[in-house]
């Protein structure tokens, strides 16, 4: 298969290649990958080949094409597209088609990407492994009885096993970093607003961020800078112009850049010595470049799983109460009209009892409580407050350093099984991660490494709010000097 | 009251016509069957008032809030609360609810946020409605009301908070298919809504009722809403208890907010209904608002009784938290300023100036403003360019007004503008031509868009030479000796006879001059 999005473009370019061929060798690398990974819900073969054929007619008439034309794109299957199902991996939306397209993927289609398809995902975004998906768990292409992480599973697993260059995922505690270490390749959250989330099908609304998955920091650049951008639709849209992310990796002197490490993550008794290993190493790749290296702590992030667990199922609990079987989505039938509270409250109780599964209706359950008349101080007022401190933590670390160095997981990826039936180790995952969705700053997921069994380790870096250009830039120049993304599974 | 015996309660032998005499008093004594003094009650009154924004398009997103539409056709992904969709707030709804605010002399704070009221209902699409909690848009204020027992004086109703919040849809229970079908109409969705929260200061339905004359005045002439109950743009809910004295105790009762009145007289009639109910189930149960601070009750209007609604709307916790989807409000003082200075003139300002300067009837000045400030600006252009206020006024009250009815539409499009009317009426005055054949040019106006000079041209009105009307009336005279007789005999009406003659030899005729013509040939005679 083809490495990346920029040799794609080249191919075409110099005619080596016309984007109806790269399109049929992607969905033809799909359908090997799709049996042995499950990392897609919908597979959109023939409006894919349509674009590429588009893609080659207007190269063919002269026409001035996008960015990223003839490149083919996976969604994550949270963000709404007008010509294929958009089910949040749910029963609750199995046959749900929305009537328009998201802003992101609206772009991908102003950009000429030929949009593949749609991936595997935890449950409306909620799980870090992609088992709670109502469409079967994806299989990590590193090693099948594993998972690819969550909730952008499939995102992640189709970019590492070479079937697509470009994936979106989104990040709501660490569901595209988590998957990228997981699997190998390069994964970037954005600044909270820098991405619009209109149609991005809402789990808690406040550090929801889409971004995207490719092998290397290069292409998360190309694809970062034809989604992101002010939009009046999504009112936490920010409206700074957005940098060229593809001209911050002209260089890769990081002379005169402070890097802050996180030496009480890395410290940490749960993280595995393999990763602990690679992070120490890939500190060294970085004084090699130039960067100077500092420690720093960020003194509240043992709130951070807390924290996010009281918040986001708060928002979750309220962003999913409109499915409830009235005007779209699962709706039960035979309902009896004869129960105590009456038709309405059963339709609603059966609708979702059916539609939803086991970890959306925990999250809703915790929500519903942490919000509720009396308890709501205790919990979500509370957990608003610390989320301040938190935030304020960032600030302080950033007037010492420019970005911070950590891991991105605690361990490597997990057997599929393992973690499933213990929410609280489960929610353990996030651990590194929640606190830029937070905080609301940028971060990335790089390769940095392999642990004994082959599996890949994640370096994470975090930038201040804006920042993605340095965090590219960074990442860009550590992939200089090191391998480790371009390892390939055997699959 | 025909209710009252449904809730007559044994032991408590008033007759039904004493107590219904008593209610309508600021403070009331109910002879009650012990050997005590008898108790004083004073009504507590408080009102939510919900109005709705005149706003081209929906609070959070591009959708028409015009109102009559077909069931679902002013509907987006946005209101329909769709997966996905985001709300965006609609700034002309910010400034009304200032500009209301600032009318009713509300603290506008520096900032408001918007915060999610959760419950399901089928015709809430998104499972919570977008309100406002603990920041409202506008504060403290309150409306001076006339004081029915004091002539001339007024009394202060505080005005706790107003604060903006989206509607929801309509559902529709089709009872008569006999399946217990529910239709649901979404184009109300997320149509933006004032609420305005009253202090408990009113003491009667009376006050109440002047309460929301005064409001709903007031919003009608600043342009804020319409208020048409029928079409639910002003929706008025009433929390009601009673202060009884027992001795030297003071009594409250529970509170019951009052639900589904459709209009001021059912406003009226629910809290004269709940006074005497509350008394009677107070002296049954010995209930007060320690063992039960608040029930709500539907309104029949039909029984006119209120009702109990189930219990389970009363214990809803509504889970209230911040919108994440939607940024806080900043208001500037500059703004607040801004709108402050095109508050202009109160109704009551404009009521007391109209009939001074236009020569009207402080009755005619009142259904004027009643009608909006739109409505006073084209009076008065009216008026100004007719010279004549009192012509303007009847012209305004019947032709205009009825026309604006039976079309639904506003002054502002209302096809014969201030100019055209005034330029119409300025020509009666003149005496070009009579007010019957005016009534032609002003209707054929309203369907062709056309000059006054236009209209007279495509009706075939022409303009008398008087030589003629001369000629022509001395010909009738000559024909009615009877008429010229009684006139010399001193009855000068009989002339009147004239008018439909001369009008049928010649349309164009202006029966005022007919009649002055014939006078002047008889007299000179």
């Amino acid at each position: 298969m083809f490495d990346s999005a920029s040799e794609i473009l080249s191919l075409q370019s110099s005619g080596e290649a016309t984007a109806v061929e790269i399109a049929e060798k992607t969905l033809a690398a799909i359908e090997v990958s799709q049996g042995k990974h499950n990392s897609f819900t919908h597979v959109a073969r023939e409006s894919a080949l349509a674009a590429a054929a588009a893609v080659d007619a207007k190269r063919g008439s002269g026409e001035k094409l996008g960015p990223l034309a003839g490149v083919p794109v996976a969604v994550k299957d949270v963000l709404c597209t007008r010509d294929m199902p958009t089910t949040c991996s749910s029963n609750m939306l199995r046959n749900f088609e929305p009537p328009y397209d998201a802003t992101v993927v609206q772009k991908l289609r102003d950009a000429d990407a030929v949009i593949v398809g749609k991936t595997n995902m935890d449950e409306f975004a909620m799980g870090a492994s992609t088992e709670t998906s109502a469409f079967g768990v994806t299989r990590n292409p590193w090693d099948t009885d594993r998972t690819p992480g969550g909730s952008s599973g499939g995102a992640a697993a189709c970019v590492a096993a070479g079937s697509v260059p470009l994936s979106l995922g989104t990040d709501t505690g660490g569901s595209i970093r988590q998957p990228a270490a997981f699997c190998g390749v390069t994964g970037l959250k954005p600044t909270y607003g820098r991405v619009s989330r209109f149609g991005l099908v809402a789990f808690a609304s406040s550090l929801d961020q889409i971004g995207p998955i490719a092998w290397s920091a290069a292409d998360c650049a190309l694809m970062l800078e034809t989604i992101a951008g002010f939009e009046p639709r999504d009112s936490t849209s920010l409206e700074t112009p957005v940098a060229s992310y593809t001209e911050a990796l002209a260089s890769t002197d990081l002379r005169g850049l402070k890097i802050g490490v996180l030496r009480n993550s890395i410290d940490t008794d749960g993280l595995d010595d393999s990763i602990r290993a690679a992070v120490n190493a890939s500190t060294d790749a970085f004084k090699e470049l130039g960067a100077e290296i500092v420690e720093v702590d960020l003194p509240h992030s043992n709130y951070w799983v807390p924290t996010y667990y009281v918040i986001a199922p708060s928002e979750a609990s309220s962003n999913l109460s409109r499915y409830d079987g009235a005007h779209y989505g699962h709706r039960a039938s035979d309902i009896d009209r004869n129960t105590k509270d009456g038709p309405l409250v059963e339709m609603y109780c059966r609708s979702r009892s059916e539609g939803f599964g086991a970890e959306v209706k925990r999250r809703i359950m915790v929500g519903t409580y942490a919000l509720s008349e009396g308890y709501a101080d205790e919990y979500y007022n509370k957990a608003l407050k610390v989320r301040r401190l938190i935030k304020g933590d960032y600030d302080a670390a950033f007037t010492q350093c420019d970005l911070l160095l950590g891991p991105v997981t605690p361990t490597s990826a997990f057997k599929l099984g393992d973690k499933i039936d213990d929410p609280i180790q489960m929610y353990l995952c996030d651990l590194f991660t929640v606190g830029a969705n937070l905080a609301g700053v940028p971060a990335i997921s790089v390769p940095a490494g392999f642990d004994a069994g082959g599996l890949p380790i994640g370096l994470q870096l975090q930038a201040p709010v804006l920042q993605e250009s340095r965090l590219l830039f960074a990442a860009n120049a550590f992939q200089s000097i090191t391998d480790h993304h371009k390892h390939r599974p055997s699959c | 009251m025909s209710s009252l015996a449904e809730h007559s309660v044994v032991g408590l032998c008033i007759p039904i016509a004493e107590r219904s005499a008593t209610i309508h008093s600021d403070q009331y004594r109910l002879p009650i069957m012990t050997v005590t003094a008898p108790n004083t009650v004073t009504t507590i009154i408080g009102l939510e008032v919900h109005v709705q924004l005149k706003t081209e398009t929906k609070l959070f997103c591009g959708c028409k809030t015009q109102f009559g539409a077909p069931p679902n056709t002013q509907v987006c992904p946005v209101c329909l609360g769709l997966p996905g969709a985001l709300p965006v707030m609609n700034d002309r709804a910010i400034e009304l609810a200032v500009k209301a605010g600032l009318a009713i002399n509300c603290d506008i704070p520096p900032m408001s946020k918007w915060d999610r009221k959760q419950y399901f209902y089928p015709d809430l699409p998104k499972g919570y409605q977008i309100s406002q909690f603990d920041l409202p848009i506008c504060g403290e204020g309150y409306l001076d009301i006339p004081d029915d027992e004091n002539d001339g004086d007024t009394v202060r109703i505080g005005i706790t908070r107003a604060h903006l919040e989206e509607d929801a849809g309509k559902s529709m229970h089709d009872e008569a298919s006999g399946t217990g079908d529910t239709r649901i109409d979404l184009n109300r969705c997320g149509t933006p809504l004032l609420e305005i929260v009253s202090e408990p200061d009113m003491r009667s339905s009376a006050q109440a009722q002047a309460y929301l004359t005064q409001l709903k005045a007031l919003m009608i002439h600043m342009g804020i809403s319409d208020c048409e109950m029928q079409e639910g743009s002003l929706r008025v809910d009433a929390n009601v208890n009673l202060h009884i004295n027992v001795g030297e105790k003071k009594i409250a009762t529970p509170i019951v907010e009052v639900k589904n009145m459709n209009s001021f007289r059912a406003v009226e009639a629910a809290i004269e209904h709940e006074v005497v109910r509350q008394y009677d189930v107070w002296q049954e149960t010995g209930k007060t608002i320690k063992e039960e601070p608040k029930t709500t009750r539907g309104w029949d209007d039909t029984k006119e009784i209120t009702f109990q609604q189930r219990e389970k709307e009363e214990s809803a916790d509504y889970r209230y938290f911040p919108d994440p989807d939607l940024l806080p409000v900043r208001i500037l003082r500059e703004q607040v300023e801004a709108i402050r200075s095109t508050l202009g003139e109160t109704p009551d300002q404009t009521r007391d100036r109209l009939p001074g300067q236009y020569g009207i009837k402080p009755y005619d000045a009142d259904v004027i403003v009643k009608s909006g400030s739109q409505m006073v600006v084209y009076f008065e252009r009216v008026a100004e360019l007719s010279g004549d206020g009192k012509r303007a006024s009847s012209w305004v009250q019947q032709d205009v007004m009825r026309t604006m009815k039976d079309r639904q539409i506003d002054v502002s499009d209302f096809p014969v503008d201030a100019d055209k009317l005034g330029d119409l009426l300025k020509r009666i005055a003149a005496g070009d031509i009579d007010n019957s054949r005016a009534k032609d040019v002003f209707n054929h106006l309203v369907d062709n868009d056309q000059s006054v000079d236009e209209a007279i041209q495509s009706l075939g009105i022409e303009s008398v030479d008087s030589s003629e009307i001369d000629a022509l009336v001395q010909e009738l005279l000559d024909a009615n000796p009877k008429i010229v007789e009684d006139v010399l005999s001193g009855n000068e009406k009989a002339v009147g006879a004239l008018i439909g003659q001369a009008k049928k030899k010649n349309p164009n005729a202006n029966p005022q001059v007919i009649r002055e013509t014939a006078l002047r040939i008889i007299k000179s005679k």
